[in-house]
């Protein structure tokens, strides 16, 4: 029988929640770093019992944890991200220039084809690279040195590289993105960057035409048909179908285009998920909490609300915080910011909260174990 | 011997006690308790210090015989009484966030 794990990092530890096929019943573990805050854990699809976790916080800074057992046990691997050379400076929000400096990990990303690979993607934005399980790491320098780098300005939640998604396809492939810069796309492995922003409109830039600045918020793509991608830029959801060169927006009916969010059925390449909230600043629809769908590739979407509360509920959904599984009838999990972890057997089309009272949940990785 | 205690989310990180008894070869500073300390525990590293500036973290402390010693040069010799062990070389989170 096929089981499921999910990979939840809180703000105040990870937690791993376990079930057989039928995704009922659910075992949980954890708190694993308690007190510490856990951007990202994420498995290696060639080997699911090896994790990585990003372990940080104000006091201590930056560690990243990894098990080779499924998360029975951890050990703390390389913690060193050295930016190359004279990393010079970005913008800050004012305007002002400050130094390039390494804050944190937000995301991991375990190659598909190598093991020992895994993909950092960090804050102030960078993108690192270890060969060898996460005991060292080399940045991948192309990407910020690249022309519009000392241009790039963070969004409200840090100048991070929050995005990583290995084309499956095509090999060499890499797409980034970065707030508050855009999506950024590698045909050689990492070594070379172009922008791929073309499309994007944001009110707060003044300049219509502006190559970079624009605060995405997650992409993602189906693995059958990866030059499709998906995107939840700060305001707007939007659509690729030529690899990133161009976008296009199908916000369609949604009843607010602001969100984080965004993610692909496993096996329907033009079933998205987004969960809309109101604005920057009101984060959250109205007391309801609403996942919406669209079969048709974006433009329409029906509200998901069976077994989500629809009164007086204010939480939110952050960019990492939803995945799905690849189980024949697909599996659908978002954690919020209350510390619920809310799935779907069934697509979207039902949900139950699978644990309600964690930490303020940052990321949800999900995997599909045979 | 030093004497070393580490608050708990540091003895979590390395696997250890709260409090550790150091090697320290040498002049005994807080730079060279550090450095014995990140050798003896790898996972340490990056932890009390920046590992690119090797400063203090501005959210770590030192005491030293009851004395916050966080601001003095990390080459200063430090105490008789924590060279001896007979006090311990405290490592203290700073209270903040609340």
């Amino acid at each position: 029988m096929a089981a499921v794990r999910i990979l939840a990092g809180t703000r105040k530890g990870a937690f791993i929640l376990s079930s057989d096929e039928r995704r009922k019943d659910w075992d949980v573990s954890g708190p694993h770093f308690p007190g510490w805050e856990v951007y990202h854990v994420k498995g290696s699809p060639l080997n699911p019992d090896r994790l990585y976790a990003s372990q940080s916080n104000s006091w201590f800074g930056q560690h990243v944890q990894r098990s080779d057992d499924g998360g029975r046990s951890w050990n703390p691997v390389g913690n060193l991200f050295s930016y190359e050379g004279m990393p010079g400076t970005h913008q800050f929000y004012d305007g002002s220039l400050r130094p390039w400096e390494f804050k944190r990990v937000w995301h991991f990303e375990p190659s598909p084809t190598a093991e020992e690979e895994v993909f950092a993607g960090v804050e102030d934005a960078a993108l690192f690279l270890s060969k060898d399980g996460g005991m060292t790491w080399g940045e991948l320098s192309g990407l910020r040195e690249s022309d519009s780098g000392p241009l790039w300005a963070p969004g409200a939640g840090g100048l991070c590289l929050h995005t990583i998604v290995l084309d499956s396809l095509a090999a060499g492939r890499i797409f980034v993105a970065i707030s508050a810069a855009g999506v950024f796309r590698s045909e050689d492995n990492g070594l070379t960057w172009t922008p791929s922003n073309k499309g994007l409109v944001s009110e707060y830039i003044p300049d219509p035409q502006a190559e970079v600045g624009h605060c995405v918020h997650k992409i993602a793509t189906h693995k059958t048909r990866p030059e499709v991608l998906f995107m939840q830029k700060h305001w707007d959801v939007m659509r690729s179908d030529n690899a990133g060169q161009n976008w296009y927006e199908i916000s369609g009916n949604l009843p607010s285009d602001f969100g984080f969010v965004i993610d692909v059925h496993a096996h329907e390449p033009d079933t998205i998920y987004v969960i809309p909230i109101k604005s920057d600043s009101e984060h959250f629809v109205d007391g309801s909490l609403q996942v919406f769908r669209s079969r048709t590739g974006g433009y329409e979407w029906e509200a998901l609300i069976n077994g989500l509360p629809q009164r007086n509920c204010y939480v939110n959904v952050l960019r990492d915080a939803l995945a799905v599984d690849s189980l024949d009838s697909c599996g659908v999990y978002f954690g919020t910011s209350g510390g619920q972890i809310y799935a779907s057997a069934d697509s979207g089309d039902s949900w139950q909260a699978i644990v309600t009272d964690l930490p303020s949940v940052l990321s949800v990785e999900v995997q599909t174990l045979r | 011997m030093i004497r070393v205690r580490m608050p708990q989310h540091l003895s979590a990180l390395a696997g250890a006690e709260r409090e550790v008894e150091l090697d320290v070869a040498g002049r005994v500073t807080q730079k060279a308790i550090v450095d014995a300390l990140e050798l003896r525990f790898p996972a340490l590293a990056g932890a009390l210090r920046d590992p690119h500036t090797m400063q203090r973290r501005p959210f770590v402390r030192f005491f030293a015989c009851g004395e916050d010693i966080s601001h003095q040069s990390q080459d200063l010799e430090l105490p008789d009484a924590i060279i001896s062990g007979k006090e311990q070389f405290l490592i203290v989170a700073a209270i903040s966030g609340g």
